[in-house]
């Protein structure tokens, strides 16, 4: 019942999600790059949900719910560092670098 | 037209959304590849019963969460990037390989089977969402076995406001 398809398009896009945060240096792809990660997780949950009962859609609606605070929170990060660098390119952002 | 098909039609969408998301230069494009993405996932909700989760989805990840997305773009004017943020091509190849390698373990992981003692009874699913409606069979657990988890997300969505209006302020 469309179950291992599911698995098999969740595996697929997290994995486009890695890749594009190993790729990208802009700090808001990057940004979407996770939401795309969590979005693939959440497939997972509700593909097995239809075995293992409704908790799993319990769970994916906590998953928005952090994605949604995590969102929040990562954006007014991205505005202070434009603020104190005038860039978003990680790759100048390395003071922690050493 | 068979659920499988549609399922294909939504995953190909799906997937090929993701690719241009992660390969546009312009960051406005990636994030409206991503809602295009986001939007597909939830007709793939919906395929799987999931029918609360959709509607949850196109509201608060294509709806709310990529308005915030593109505000921020544009708010910080990054719309029109002249140069590519893309790495060079050594990087993307190391990338690439890590992704196959990802990829291959989750295949892997694919083939692990269920085991029976956590399966739900079979037809169970049906019968609750025929008897009490998409929203009812998620309500439920969620308010009844899920209540202390649900209040301390009302807390931690609290804290979240707060730290973002603390972060972004240019002096308190």
């Amino acid at each position: 019942m469309l179950l291992s398809e599911s698995l098999g398009l969740s595996a697929l896009l997290f994995t486009l999600g890695v890749v594009g945060v190993l790729v990208r240096r802009n700090a808001i792809v990057i940004f979407m790059c996770i939401e795309l990660m969590l979005n693939a997780v959440n497939l997972t949950l509700v593909a097995l949900s239809r075995q293992l009962g409704f908790d799993g859609q319990v769970f994916v609606f906590f998953v928005m719910t952090v994605a949604a605070a995590e969102a929040a929170v990562g954006l007014a990060i991205i505005i202070a560092l434009y603020r104190h660098r005038d860039t978003v390119d990680l790759e100048h952002i390395n003071l922690l670098r050493g | 037209m068979s659920r499988e098909f549609v399922f294909w039609v939504f995953a190909l969408v799906c997937v090929g959304s993701a690719v241009l998301m992660i390969t546009r230069r312009s960051p406005v494009a990636a994030a409206l590849w991503l809602v295009n993405t986001l939007f597909n996932l939830a007709g793939i909700f919906v395929l799987l019963e999931a029918h609360f989760i959709a509607a949850a989805q196109v509201l608060v990840y294509a709806g709310a969460i990529m308005v915030l997305f593109l505000f921020v773009i544009m708010l910080l004017n990054l719309g029109r990037m002249t140069t590519s943020d893309i790495k060079p091509i050594t990087s993307r190849l190391l990338a690439g390989a890590a992704g196959v390698l990802l990829l291959a373990e989750l295949f892997v992981l694919r083939r692990v089977t269920v085991p029976a003692a956590l399966l739900a009874p079979e037809g169970s699913m049906e019968a609750t969402l025929a008897a009490e409606g998409a929203v009812n069979a998620v309500a439920k657990p969620m308010f009844v076995s899920y209540l202390v988890p649900f209040e301390i997300t009302s807390v931690m969505l609290l804290a979240a406001v707060v730290g973002a209006v603390v972060l972004a302020k240019r002096r308190l």
